[in-house]
């Protein structure tokens, strides 16, 4: 016997559903299910008429649940926890079933056995709403300050647009000095001003505000809490300091290709990976020399450690978008420096995107010679005489086998993670198959992580120009202070609970958990697990570690699944 | 309408329960059906959170209440919440299976593949063999 009034609402999706689902038939078919006061037909259940109307059934038959029979949730379920709230009904009484994609639009040959399945799920949904309890929102006051971990122009960047919101700033710099590697270049592109004296200008800026700290030497080494209210750890030199923060944001940035011993001539004299031949034309005054010895020509061979082009045992396979930039403004530099210089760019595709074209205009005005290689068969460096002898089948010239002689070799390296383990240990961020941070979804969730409040910016994230890293450190700066200025965070309540009359603390669950969020309390005269309900994500994968089935997820428990088994599997029996 | 074990063989149309997983397999599912990539229509889904939350018993309980086969539609390595949820999964069908074979049911009623949101094809696919494979094992045993 189920006490609870239950209201649902089939929906045709003005012919979506009902062309191929018997939709009366299904009313019919579970209008005596237990529990289920209200059962009707609707047009389009998501119209505002259909909405009211709901609406209106909530609160006359005093229904303490809801089902809609419709679309799939990820379009409607908010749409229709959206109807509860209004209705004062609490919004976790509600339960979708998907009558649409998953049945008479994959069904639309079989309609009898559509309208069969309609059922099934229809029951189940029941079922399951028979089973559902009001859940409240997690709700958390957040402190009005952020970490940022990396000291580059990302980082800088970032604590700048903080402070400018209102909002404290801590900056954790692992090395010596702020500014990342922008910091050591001269002249970059596009607007030609130099790297040095733009860190400067920032780190100028940065001293004069009270509410941003920034330390140097520091690595984070421990954090707890959740979004909104993190207790983190900072060492600093070798003092260990607290900090008290509502959102950490990561812009650690990015390591450059090391080539393996041998690739591409590399580990010989005169072969300069792309930052190496930078330092050389930052450093240089006039015309370009190498170890004493003037340069007359260069090759540059591109693709260096991306686009599956090491001699490593895992090469990197994507673009590292950057470095064709880079090295036709190196190019363009070099030629400024050196103007009889004769500069030879072996390509594989040149990808100067969007204005950056101007870029490869520019380099070809000042006489650098293109030249294509197909990937299968790269150039060879060899060094003969003190000169280096690059040949390749020029792909423009369909094939033509060519040799040029050059005094330098740069390879033109990609942009790698940093392979920096220790403070992944402590953040514990999902990384890209490219060991880069994942964001949640680069258009629907941008620099945003699977732990809220944690936020990725700059190349932490993927390879990156300085105007690309500083657009998404500010990115993460809006969704930090949007949430540390409301002043509260509110969080799904769909998360894992602990029976604590089952469990008896063998403690096999604790380490099931991605995100730590299972620890030892004392209940009463025992001790049992319990469930950091700000830090569970409710994955639910520590569910199946329980001996003692003592765990289960909100929305998802075990009565409410094997009761959802018995809707659709007894009617078969 | 009536239909399943009982009867006769050839009208034996097994009953499928997938477990699928609300933010990335069931969307997978979801462009199946927007595609009308007809699959059969006794495959039924139960979306969890995560495939790596899938408790033994309800696979059992599946195979002893009305259901022929279960499909773990996992989520491959684009899982938002357990990194090497893939492989969690693998261990857990493996510790189900024992489960089965402990019960006398066997182990091919339970399958697992990694289905992304994108993988509409590959999730009909799926369920066609599966159905296929099912059907030659006949009914599961009921409750008792
Ligand atoms: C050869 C070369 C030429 C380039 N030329 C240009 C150009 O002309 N124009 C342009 O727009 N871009 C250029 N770039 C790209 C540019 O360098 C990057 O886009 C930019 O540096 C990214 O900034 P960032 O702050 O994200 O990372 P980074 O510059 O890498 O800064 C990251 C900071 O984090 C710190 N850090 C790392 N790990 C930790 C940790 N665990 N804890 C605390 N701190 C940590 C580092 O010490 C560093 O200070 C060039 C890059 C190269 C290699
Ligand atoms: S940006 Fe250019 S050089 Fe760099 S990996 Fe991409 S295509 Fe190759
Ligand atoms: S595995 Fe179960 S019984 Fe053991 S500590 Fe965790 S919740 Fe308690």
């Amino acid at each position: 016997m189920s006490a609870r009034r239950i209201g649902v609402y089939i929906c045709y999706c003005g012919g979506n559903i009902s062309d191929y689902v018997d939709c009366e038939k299904v009313r019919n078919a579970i209008a005596g299910e237990e529990g289920v006061v209200v059962a009707k037909t609707t047009m389009f259940a998501c119209s505002d008429a259909s909405q009211q109307e709901i609406i209106e059934d909530i609160q006359q038959q005093k229904l303490d649940g809801m089902v809609v029979a419709s679309c799939s949730p990820t379009l409607h379920l908010f749409t229709f926890r959206g109807v509860a709230n209004r209705a004062g009904l609490n919004p976790y009484l509600y339960v979708q079933v998907n009558l649409r994609e998953q049945c008479s639009w994959a069904h639309t040959d079989v309609p009898a056995q559509a309208t069969e399945k309609a059922v099934h799920l229809v029951r189940a949904g029941i079922a399951k709403a028979r089973l559902t309890e009001s859940l409240d929102k997690i709700r958390i006051d957040t402190v009005p300050r952020a970490l940022v971990v990396g000291g580059g122009i990302a980082g800088l960047r970032a604590a700048l647009a903080l402070s400018d919101l209102g909002i404290s700033v801590f900056v954790a710099e692992k090395s010596e000095k702020v500014g990342g590697w922008v910091a050591e270049m001269g002249r970059m592109y596009p607007h030609e001003r130099r790297g040095s004296d733009l860190i400067a200008k920032l780190v100028e800026e940065i001293g004069a505000r009270e509410n941003i700290k920034v330390f140097t030497h520091a690595e984070l080494t421990a954090k707890s809490g959740s979004v909104g209210d993190f207790s983190v750890q900072l060492s600093v030199a070798d003092q260990t300091i607290p900090l008290n923060v509502g959102t950490i944001v990561v812009t650690t940035g990015f390591g450059s290709y090391e080539p393996a011993p041998g690739e591409f001539g590399y580990g010989t004299e005169g072969v300069l990976t792309l930052p190496e031949f930078k330092r050389l034309l930052d450093e240089s005054k006039g015309p370009l020399v190498y170890r004493g010895k003037p340069v007359n020509s260069i090759v540059y061979v591109y693709c260096v450690g991306s686009r599956g082009s090491s001699k490593k045992e895992k090469p990197n396979t994507y673009c590292s978008r950057y470095c064709c930039n880079a090295a036709m403004h190196a190019s363009s530099v070099a030629h400024d420096l050196s103007p009889s210089l004769h500069q030879f760019h072996l390509f594989r595709d040149i990808r100067t995107y969007g204005k950056y074209e101007l870029l490869y205009e520019e380099a070809r005005s000042k006489g650098a010679v293109f030249l294509k290689f197909d990937e299968q068969q790269p150039p060879e460096v060899e060094k003969v005489d003190g000169h280096f002898r690059v040949q390749l089948k020029d792909q423009l010239t369909f094939g033509d086998e060519i040799q040029i002689e050059s005094d330098l070799v740069v390879l033109v390296t990609g942009m790698e993670a940093r392979a920096d383990k220790s403070l992944n240990d402590v953040l514990k961020l999902p990384l890209g198959l490219d060991n880069f941070f994942k964001e949640i979804h680069p258009k629907l969730r941008p620099v945003e992580t699977v732990i809220d409040g944690v936020f990725i910016a700059g190349a932490a994230q993927a390879p990156r120009n300085s105007a690309e890293s500083v657009a998404s450190a500010l990115a993460a700066t809006a969704k930090s202070a949007a949430l540390l200025k409301k002043g509260y965070v509110e969080l799904e309540p769909l998360v894992a609970v602990v029976d604590t009359e089952a469990c008896t603390w063998c403690s096999e669950c604790v380490c099931t958990c991605p995100y730590a969020a299972i620890e030892k309390v004392t209940a009463g005269s025992k001790e049992v697990a319990q469930i950091n309900s700000a830090l569970c994500k409710g994955c639910g994968c520590c569910v199946p570690a329980c001996p003692k089935g003592a765990l289960g997820v909100k929305g998802y428990t075990d009565r409410q699944i094997r009761a959802m088994i018995d809707a659709m599997g007894a009617s078969h029996e | 309408m009536e239909q399943g074990g009982g009867t006769a063989a050839q009208e034996f149309r097994p009953e499928i329960l997938v477990f699928s997983t609300a933010t990335i397999s069931d969307i997978g599912v979801d462009l199946a059906g927007s595609s009308h990539l007809h699959y059969p229509p006794t495959a039924v889904a139960i979306p969890l959170p995560c495939s790596s939350g899938v408790r033994p018993d309800w696979v059992l309980y599946a195979l002893t209440h009305g259901f022929d086969g279960v499909f773990i539609a996992a989520d491959g390595t684009d899982c938002p919440f357990v990194p090497d949820c893939t492989d969690r999964t693998a261990k857990l069908v493996g510790r189900t299976q024992d489960l089965l074979r402990e019960h006398g049911i066997p182990p091919q009623r339970l399958k697992m593949a990694a289905i992304c949101s994108v993988c509409a094809e590959s999730f009909q696919k799926h369920m066609k063999y599966f159905f296929e494979e099912i059907k030659k094992l006949g009914p599961s045993t009921k409750a008792g």
